[in-house]
């Protein structure tokens, strides 16, 4: 049988791809790639949690955190046409304004 | 009357902090009148308590609570009572003069305000002292006398000498202090209170090994203040402070705060007469002792201030014997004619253009006349000749002394008052008569302004007329004080008398003979005794070498070694580690944001490890 | 049995679509990737018997997120790739595996323990996930749920504004816009 085990490991195995993702990408398109992949891991698990306790509060959070993927991506995606528009490139490395 | 006591308590403060804001500016006539003016108020104020004190009424108030913990309860109190009038009365009315006199005397000074807001401090701190219903009042003021001693000694603080002076007496007075607050210490221990009357009343009950430690303490704080041996070296560097500060705090008032200190602590030390016996035999070493160094001196304020010191010692036979009354007598008495003694001197500086060599002066009489009739009339007061203040009141120190059977301490004043006698004349006929050296040298002395002079004829006067009053001085403060019984046979006493001004008269005549000839010969500078004295006995010497270069080769091995090597590398190595990661960390914070991620994942995996690994004590 | 099969089938395709994603060079085969991923994990909210957030996941993610993905991409060169030279190579697999096992074994190892099971299989008889999602949703959740719309409205006006406000211009001239004055 499959049990709730099962869903978890899944879930942090998804989390560790979307960590990798998150370390290794330069590109900041796929830095948004893998904030999904991290997002959607965390979603697993709760929906997986909620129905092994029978409660629906994991679905519910799995929907805002859905929500708050979207928003994210709709402001993200704004900025980062707005940097593409005035640096010419998506490349993490030209982000170092804050260097202090 | 309590009116009249808040005004004489606080005129002098409201004067010094209104005159403080002044002190960075450039000197104003105003300001040295104004504070004149409030120090006079505090003298008529304090005169109008004598009046009333007179009648037979103690002026006891209390301003409010100061200090309530736990038993501890220490009000902010005041009593005007037969003693502290006096001493009121002394102060204020020396205080007035030297602050007018100051107003010719500093006149080309840039720090002028400054000086009066110091001068005027100091004597609110003295009037705390003296009028204080406590003994920690006293102590506030005893170390406000203190700290004005130290910025007024210290005033030309661009001179390193007297910065010097100021911080020899300032820590002296601290070493000595100790000895006062472990005094008090030991009073609250054992009867819970500093109020003098509750102390007073109790202090019979305390076993009598405490109240001789009690005594033992309080006088070494005495010691302090009133500069006796072994902590007298600081008096005399005092020195290098305005002349009117030298008569007024280092003359006058501040040391013989000590006189007034066993004077107030009477009823202690009447308990324990072989402290008493000790203090009479201390005081009686230093009379002779700073009047021998007071022989030879060729400075003309050192002279001035062994004399002080010698007459502190006077003061504290009488306060050791017994017979406070006295101590208190000639603290006033010595008062009037020591400041006059100073404030003439200090003419006698300006004149001089600052040269204080005796040797350099001589003939200065035609040019400053009233100067040298009142420097004079001080001498004589100070040598105790009929009729004269010092006269009165010291013949009867010297008279306690055969009185109470110690013919050994009346010896030593009997040598100590011819020896004050010589030297007053000494000076008086080095500077004022004699050859006029000073024009050889190329001085060209100027009397001081009229007002001056005017400003010092109501010590003169005093100086004159004060030992007449000894009969009603004796009524009213024996009514607080311990009357002291003399046994002594009137044919007896009047037969003492007469030595003394015979040993007196006779050092003058000695001195007015030997130097209206020219003096001694130079070879009297190759004795051993002469060498001695002039070296003030080897004892700042001995200071240097056998404690200041010992205690300063220990702090600077303490400095070197332990400072420097333990305590500074420590706050060194602190700073340093964290200097060092700040510096190492600063590679964190590149700006980039792919490795500011990883930092993130690896914050994460330590706190994961820690949700793992560690297990809270349950 | 059919389960088993279904969670691992979906399971290896999960990981293989979201490797994918994380290691392929090439942004056009990672967004699709990733498409797949989203669809492949609304399997497992069916499997779980969370039929609408399974329909939501794949609507809103494999649908609205994408196309906005896509939309966005049209505004990059995504024929250039993004020269990726990564530095510490050996810091950041230690770091990957690290967080994978500690993650892995957080996740598993606490709920050995309680032996977590099943205990309310299922909820209201008779009720459908859709309708109790529902009952939840606008009941226990109103307020969250009433900003979380707002929160994507202000998403959408942002996202809007960002990216339309003065297409036409080179924002990297703004000076130059300045001096012009207001110009719409």
């Amino acid at each position: 049988m499959i049990g709730l085990t099962h869903y978890l490991v899944l879930s942090a195995i998804l989390f560790a791809i979307g960590l990798v993702g998150v370390m290794k990408r330069k590109n900041l398109l796929m830095l948004f790639f893998s904030t999904e992949i991290l997002l959607n891991a965390v979603n697993i698990g709760f929906v997986a949690i909620g129905h092994y306790y029978g409660d629906l509060s994991g679905q519910m959070f799995a929907f805002f955190i859905i929500a708050v993927a979207a928003s994210e991506i709709a402001v993200g995606l704004g900025l980062l046409v707005l940097w593409y528009k005035k640096t010419g490139s998506t490349d993490l490395d030209s982000l170092s304004m804050m260097k202090g | 009357m309590e009116t009249y006591l808040y005004i004489a308590l606080f005129a002098p403060i409201v004067g010094s902090l209104i005159t403080a804001l002044f002190a960075q500016m450039p000197k104003k006539i105003c300001v040295g009148i104004f504070t004149s003016t409030l120090i006079f108020i505090s003298f008529i104020s304090s005169m109008i308590l004598l009046n009333y004190v007179d009648e037979d009424q103690i002026v006891h108030v209390k301003l409010m609570d100061w200090i309530s913990a736990g038993n501890l309860s220490i009000p902010f109190g005041f009593v005007v009572d037969q003693v502290s009038v006096i001493m009121m009365v002394t102060v204020t009315l020396v205080s007035t003069v030297v602050h007018i006199y100051s107003i010719g005397y500093m006149d080309h000074d840039e720090s002028f305000n400054r000086f009066f807001s110091w001068l005027s401090a100091f004597v609110f701190s003295m009037m705390i002292l003296v009028m204080s219903d406590n003994f920690v009042g006293l102590f506030i003021g005893w170390e406000g006398v203190g700290l004005c001693s130290w910025g007024l000694i210290g005033f030309w603080y661009k001179k390193h000498s007297a910065s010097w002076a100021a911080n020899e007496a300032f820590i002296m007075n601290r070493i000595a202090d100790l000895g006062m607050l472990m005094g008090l210490f030991l009073i609250y221990w054992n009867i819970g209170s500093l109020q003098y009357d509750i102390v007073f009343a109790q202090i019979v009950n305390l076993d009598i090994n405490v109240v001789t430690w009690i005594g033992i303490f309080l006088f070494i704080g005495a010691m302090g203040k009133s500069a006796q041996f072994p902590l007298h070296t600081w008096l005399a560097d005092a020195m290098e402070g305005p002349t009117p500060v030298s008569a007024l705090i280092h003359a006058a008032t501040m040391v013989t705060a000590g006189v007034y200190l066993i004077v107030r602590a009477g009823e202690i030390y009447t308990l324990i007469p072989d402290v008493g016996l000790f203090i009479a035999s201390l005081g009686a070493f230093v009379a002779v002792f700073a009047a021998s160094m007071a022989l030879v001196n060729r400075d003309l304020k050192r002279i001035i201030a062994y004399s002080t010191l010698s007459q502190l010692g006077y003061m504290f036979v009488a306060a050791g014997l017994g017979a406070y009354w006295i101590a208190l007598f000639h603290l006033m008495t010595h008062a009037f004619f020591k400041s006059l003694l100073f404030l003439g001197a200090g003419n006698v500086m300006h004149a001089m253009d600052d040269e204080l060599d005796i040797k350099k002066m001589g003939g200065l009489y035609s040019a400053m006349k009233p100067t040298a009739i009142l420097m004079s009339i001080a001498s004589v007061a100070l040598a105790g000749i009929y009729p004269l203040a010092g006269f009165f009141s010291k013949d009867k120190i010297l008279e306690v002394a055969f009185n109470n059977g110690s013919y050994f301490l009346w010896f030593a004043l009997f040598i100590g008052a011819g020896m004050t006698a010589f030297y007053s004349f000494r000076l008086v006929m080095l500077v004022f008569f004699g050859e006029k050296v000073h024009k050889k040298l190329g001085f060209n002395p100027h009397e001081a302004k009229p007002f001056v002079i005017y400003a010092l004829t109501p010590l003169a006067l005093l100086a004159i007329v004060a030992g007449f009053f000894e009969q009603s001085f004796h009524e009213f403060t024996t009514q607080l004080l311990v009357n002291y019984e003399f046994t002594l046979d009137h044919s007896i006493a009047l037969i003492l008398i007469f030595a003394t001004s015979a040993v007196a008269i006779s050092g003058i005549a000695f001195a007015v003979y030997k130097y209206k000839r020219g003096g001694f010969s130079e070879k009297i500078e190759e004795w051993g005794v002469y060498k001695l004295l002039i070296n003030q006995y080897y004892i700042p010497k001995l200071y240097k070498d056998g404690i200041m270069k010992p205690f300063t080769s220990f702090s600077k091995f303490l400095w070197l070694n332990i400072d420097n090597m333990i305590v500074d590398k420590t706050v060194d190595m602190i700073a340093g580690a964290i200097y060092g990661t700040g510096e190492k960390a600063r590679k964190m914070q590149s700006g980039n944001l792919s490795s500011m991620l990883r930092w993130m994942v690896a914050g994460i995996i330590i706190l994961l490890a820690l949700a793992i690994f560690y297990r809270p004590m349950v | 049995m059919f389960e088993v099969i279904a969670f691992y089938t979906f399971s290896i395709l999960t990981i293989l679509m979201f490797g994918i994603v994380v290691l392929s060079k090439n942004a056009l085969y990672a967004m699709s990737a990733l498409a797949g991923g989203m669809i492949f994990i609304s399997g497992f909210f069916f499997l779980l018997g969370a039929e609408f957030l399974g329909v939501v996941q794949i609507v809103v993610y494999s649908g609205a997120v994408m196309a906005l993905y896509a939309f966005g991409m049209m505004f990059f060169d995504t024929t250039r790739d993004v020269k990726e030279n990564i530095q510490y190579k050996k810091i950041l697999y230690t770091l990957s595996v690290l967080s994978a096992v500690l993650i892995v074994i957080i996740m598993s190892a606490p709920l050995f323990s309680a032996n977590i099971e099943a205990i309310y299989p299922s909820m209201v008889e008779g009720v459908g996930n859709t309708q109790m999602v529902g009952l939840v949703l606008f009941t226990k959740y109103l307020i969250p749920f009433e900003l979380a719309a707002v929160m994507l409205l202000v998403a959408m006006i942002s996202g809007i504004l960002l990216v339309s406000k003065r297409m036409e211009m080179n924002l990297t001239e703004e000076d130059n816009y300045e001096e012009k004055g207001e110009i719409i």
